[in-house]
């Protein structure tokens, strides 16, 4: 893997990391050339529990935990001045969730904001990107031993936005990481779940729904990097396209380093095609350096909704339109289920059902 | 009291090579609680009939009208067919990704019946039919037809008969690839929801075998794309010992 920390270059579209990207449509965010805002976009969206702040402060306060190699990362450490902290104190077990919201304005904009969860602490973080913006993020989420953390980030944007994000959670001994990312909305997006392990028994699920219709783009690139004993990682994505240019892209990479003894990870993606003219680009990447491992699997498929399938349920009753509803649905059900938050998985369901209704228009 | 009737149907198979005649005009009339026996050689067009009354896409009528209680059911889309009061018994049931067949099964009824069942009452329904098909009730969480054996594709079809209480079925070779007690569990089916439904039932079938469970009324012969040869159910028994050779002609 290689690590790009400095002198770092406005991508091209040739770089393996930057291929699928439509650089055309990242309002420049990725291009050094192209000024951009350091705004802070994200606040509370009510009161915090007693144990928890939300605040601002200078960034040469708060220098990266890790190295990132990826290029918006890389700006957006070096054009922000505040970051946001949202810091949950030790021994703190959170029934609700905190719901976080963003407000972009109208230019290219980056972020960077910190997500500290104390030791042995509880929660639940919801981050709802919603309204129009065209924005460049980074988000270190550091979990303390014997946390657990559920992040949810839901991409609901408006459909002219751009999203470029990479949130990278580090995980303590014996904590659980747990990451749901929904990307329905937005122009284009390239999102970055990343994940590494600072202590034995560190654990990560990572599941993923992406919906895209006519022209957009949704990318997501997993990077789970195993390289101390006995952690576990579990990935499942799951995609449906509809209309002509819908393209997504999944990228599931996998390290297992050499002192990774112990380790126990599988990761899956999976594609449907609901019309013809939409593109799914599905790359799982497993490298293994040591032999005792607990298990290392990946698998990925692709299928299409086809004119068979549409004759079956008709001709049970069921006209067109609500069969393609009953498929999308039953086949999100497995992950959206998952958020356990009845009225978001209404209104994600809601959503793709209306981007759907309008596929083609 | 249901008729459906076939008159002089003409019908073409849409191919990337053109449009091939497959129907040279049938004439049949179907009628409710009556069971019609469609017999006929490999690649007849039986199955072209069954799929042509549903409205698979890749048919094309070229002519003749089909009817079910006087309303144009060539006019209709193959949702609204099924609402009418057709059901089409599959001989290859498609398998639908992420679909759960209690989704499926419930989804398909209320927009039959156009109302949800209620649930109470619901559960009990299918989980009865489910029992007199012998089909495992952990089959609700399946999705449809995926992974499902051929006997529980064939078994899965009569369930979804039963549950939808058509006026006029047709069985597209629901006899083939069942064994013995597969075959007497599915014939059993279709013979409660007659029994209980006054059902028109249009069996399609190339062997007598299903024959000794489901008692036709009548048995049609079928060759060359149409109707060749009718009489009662000793048709069937001369079928079964002379066989079929004599309605092909070279």
């Amino acid at each position: 893997m290689s690590q790009l920390t400095t002198n770092y270059l406005t991508p091209t579209g040739r770089e393996e990391a930057w291929r699928f990207t439509p650089l055309k449509k990242l309002s420049g965010i990725h291009d050094l050339e192209v000024p951009v805002s350091d705004r802070i976009s994200l606040s509370a969206k009510s009161d915090l529990p007693k144990g928890v702040t939300l605040s601002t402060s200078s960034s040469s306060d708060h220098p990266p935990a890790y190295v990132a190699s990826d290029i918006v990362t890389n700006r957006v450490r070096k054009e922000v001045k505040n970051v946001t902290v949202l810091a949950i104190e030790n021994n703190l077990e959170l029934a609700e969730p905190i719901f976080l919201k963003r407000k972009c304005g109208p230019t290219p904009e980056v972020s960077r904001s910190i997500i500290q969860v104390g030791i042995n602490s509880r929660a639940t973080v919801i981050l709802e990107n919603n309204g129009v913006g065209k924005l460049g993020e980074e988000i270190e989420i550091l979990l303390s031993a014997g946390s657990s953390l559920n992040f949810i980030s839901l991409q609901e944007w408006d459909l002219s936005s751009v999203y470029v994000a990479q949130h990278h959670a580090i995980i303590g001994k014996d904590a659980q990481f747990n990451s749901y990312v929904v990307s329905i909305g937005g122009s284009t997006i390239r999102m970055s779940p990343t994940v590494e392990y600072t202590g034995t028994g560190a654990s990560a699920e990572m599941y993923g729904v992406y919906f895209a219709t006519d022209e957009q783009h949704l990318e997501h690139r997993i990077h789970v990097n195993h390289s101390v004993p006995n952690t576990k990682s579990r990935v499942n994505y799951k995609g449906a396209l509809a209309g002509k240019g819908a393209h997504t892209v999944w990228i599931g990479d996998v390290y297992i380093n050499k002192g990774a003894e112990g380790t126990d990870t599988y990761e899956l993606n999976r594609n449907l095609l609901l019309t013809d003219g939409a593109r799914a680009d599905s790359v799982p990447n497993l490298e293994i350096e040591t032999g005792e491992i607990v298990g290392a699997g990946h698998a990925s498929t692709t299928g299409r909704f086809d004119d068979e399938q549409l004759f079956y349920l008709q001709s049970r009753g069921i006209p067109a339109e609500m069969a393609r509803k009953l498929v999308i649905r039953g086949f999100f059900a497995e992950i959206i289920n998952k958020l356990k938050n009845e009225d978001i998985e209404e209104r994600l369901m809601a959503r793709i059902e209306l981007e759907l209704s309008r596929v083609g228009e | 009291m249901s008729v459906l009737e076939i008159k002089n149907l003409q019908v073409s198979v849409i191919t990337e090579a053109g449009n091939k005649e497959i129907l040279r005009g049938v004439d049949l009339t179907v009628k409710s609680g009556e069971t019609h026996a469609i017999m006929g050689p490999n690649g007849s067009g039986k199955s072209t009939l069954a799929y042509s009354i549903a409205g698979h896409p890749k048919y094309l009528i070229t002519g003749g009208s089909v009817t079910l209680d006087g309303n144009d059911v060539l006019e209709m889309s193959v949702d609204e067919r099924a609402k009418a009061g057709l059901f089409l018994a599959m001989q290859y049931p498609v398998e639908v990704p992420g679909v759960s067949v209690s989704n499926f099964l419930r989804t398909a009824v209320t927009a039959i019946r156009g109302e949800a069942p209620k649930v109470r009452t619901w559960v009990g329904e299918v989980k009865e039919a489910m029992a007199s098909l012998n089909i495992d009730t952990a089959f609700s969480e399946r999705n449809v037809n995926e992974g499902f054996s051929g006997g529980e594709k064939k078994r899965h079809e009569i369930l979804q008969m039963e549950l939808l209480r058509p006026k006029i079925a047709i069985l597209d070779e629901t006899d083939s690839g069942l064994d013995v007690d597969a075959l007497r569990i599915v014939s059993e089916g279709v013979n409660r929801v007659k029994a209980n439904s006054d059902l028109g039932v249009m069996l399609i079938t190339h062997y007598t075998r299903i024959l000794r469970y489901i008692k036709p009324d009548f048995v049609h012969v079928f060759a060359n794309g149409k109707i060749v040869e009718e009489g009662g159910p000793e048709l069937a028994d001369k079928l079964e010992e002379q066989g079929y050779a004599a309605y092909i002609t070279a």
